[in-house]
Formats: C-alpha cells, structure tokens, sequence
C-alpha cells in the first residue's frame, strides 16, 4: 500500500515535467525557424530525467551569494540543461533550425507527453478503486 | 504554469510571420511601381528577425522571436526605356523597384508554412493542457 504519492507515481510525475520543458524548448526552436543566428537547442532526456530522479535523494545545490553561478530552479523543480542540437544542414545565416526535424520532434514529445498523462491516470484510477473498493 | 510560455512564443512566432507576410504583399504590390526618379522609387522591404532571451537567461528554455527591424533593399532600381510613359525623365526612362518578384513568392509560401507551424504547436499545446487539466477524471 503506497503511503507516498510521490513515490506511488514514480517517474512520471517528474518525467511529465520535463515533457512539458521539452514542449516548449522544441516550440521555441520551430517560432525561430527564421531567425538568422538562432541555433536550435534541446534537453538530453535521459540524463535530465536520471538528474531529476536523483535530485531528492542527493540534495541539491544552493547559491549562497550573488555571484555564485545558479542552478536552474524554478518553483522547487529542476530545469533541465539545454544542449545546442548538432546541425546536419546549417544555413548561410547561421539558423541551424531543421524544421522537420524539430516538427518530428514535437510530435513525438506530445505523444510522449500524452502516454505519461496516461499512466498517471490510470495511477490514480487504481487508487481510487481501492479507496472506493468495488 | 509554465506551459502558457509555449503560447507567448507561438504567439510572437506568428506574428512576426504575419509582419513578413506583410512586407512581401508590400513588395509584390508595388513591384511594378515605376517612378521617374531613381531616387524615389519604392525599395523592397524585409523584417529582421530576432530571438528573445528573457526568463532564465542563456539557459532559458523558451526563446519567442521579435521583430527588430524592417530595413529596406539597397539593391538599385532597374531603369526602362519607356519614352511614352508620363512618369518617364527626360531620356525617357522610367526606374521599376529592385523587387525580385520569384523570390517574394517563395519568401511568402515560407512564412505561411512557419506561420501554420506555430499554429500547429499552439493547438498541440492547447490540447495538452487540456489533456492534464482532466486528469484523475
């Protein structure tokens, strides 16, 4: 019997949040694909969710002065770091945006987005036919 | 929620299209635009884009883009030999605006097809919140 939500629904609590950044970092990549200079950027999913997960476990860092170099906390969750996607064909302005690419991208994430919703659903729906007990 | 940031961003992906759009009905309307002065002719125009860094600073996961200008063409008119027409100096040319009406039509066909991204990424957005807003329903 679970006692903590939290850890009842595991990762996806915290995977679904980082969908959520990733929705918006690829959103800003596809708003950009005509800015000269912008260069698409992404999240390396699988080590920002290991740092996610770990997060509550080790602790984590905490700036004490001005000058120390932050952490990107916003409300109490991580954000993930954002890597510059390696372009295949850049362009002569320096947009290094695949349109495609980052529409697949976007898809794929929403889809991704939807099944992670989907599990935490039917978390919950298991919760309550156990509190309700028919 | 941070998710309403993906709507700031489509947004403002929109409407600098939309300004691109303009310039390039601009330009395509006034292609044929002759003057009888090279000075006075009318210059194709082109926004600048440009992205927004705010939030997070460089690390900022969302990046909206805004129009940071709209310079106009330095490319110089093309002179025509029409004695005939009333605009024509006293050679007899007349000076048409450097517009390259080709590329205009593939600058437009490029925004409208940015410009439906954003609105793609908007809906999907949209229906996403959506989706968790009926959660544990």
């Amino acid at each position: 019997m679970p006692n903590d939500l939290d850890a009842y629904l595991g990762v996806h609590a915290k995977a679904l949040t980082l969908y959520s950044q990733r929705t918006q970092v690829l959103a800003s990549n596809i708003a950009n694909a005509d800015t000269p200079g912008y260069r698409a950027r992404d999240i390396d999913f699988r080590s920002a969710l290991a740092e996610a997960s770990s997060a509550q476990s080790v602790g984590q860092l905490r700036t004490t002065q001005a000058r120390h170099i932050g952490t990107q906390q916003v409300n109490g969750t991580t954000v993930a770091e954002l890597k510059y996607r390696t372009p295949l064909a850049p362009s002569l302005d320096g947009n290094t945006v695949d349109v495609q690419l980052e529409q697949a991208a976007f898809a794929e994430n929403a889809v991704r987005y939807q099944a992670t919703l989907t599990f935490i659903n039917s978390k919950f729906r298991g919760l309550l036919t156990a509190i309700t007990g028919q | 929620m941070s998710s309403f940031k993906i709507f700031e961003v489509a947004g403002s992906g929109m409407s600098a299209q939309s300004v691109r759009l303009n310039t390039t009905a601009s330009n395509l309307a006034n292609a044929e635009s002759v003057s009888g002065d090279p000075n006075n002719v009318y210059k194709a125009k082109h926004p600048l884009f440009e992205a927004i860094r705010a939030g997070l600073g460089a690390n900022a996961a969302t990046s909206g883009v805004a129009v940071k200008g709209i310079y106009e063409s330095a490319a110089p008119p093309t002179a025509r030999y029409e004695p005939g027409n009333p605009l024509a100096d006293e050679n007899g040319y007349v000076y048409a605006p450097a517009v390259n009406t080709v590329e205009e039509m593939v600058n437009m066909i490029s925004a409208s097809r940015s410009y439906q991204n954003n609105v793609e990424v908007m809906n999907t957005a949209k229906e996403m919140m959506l989706a968790t807003l009926r959660l544990g329903q």
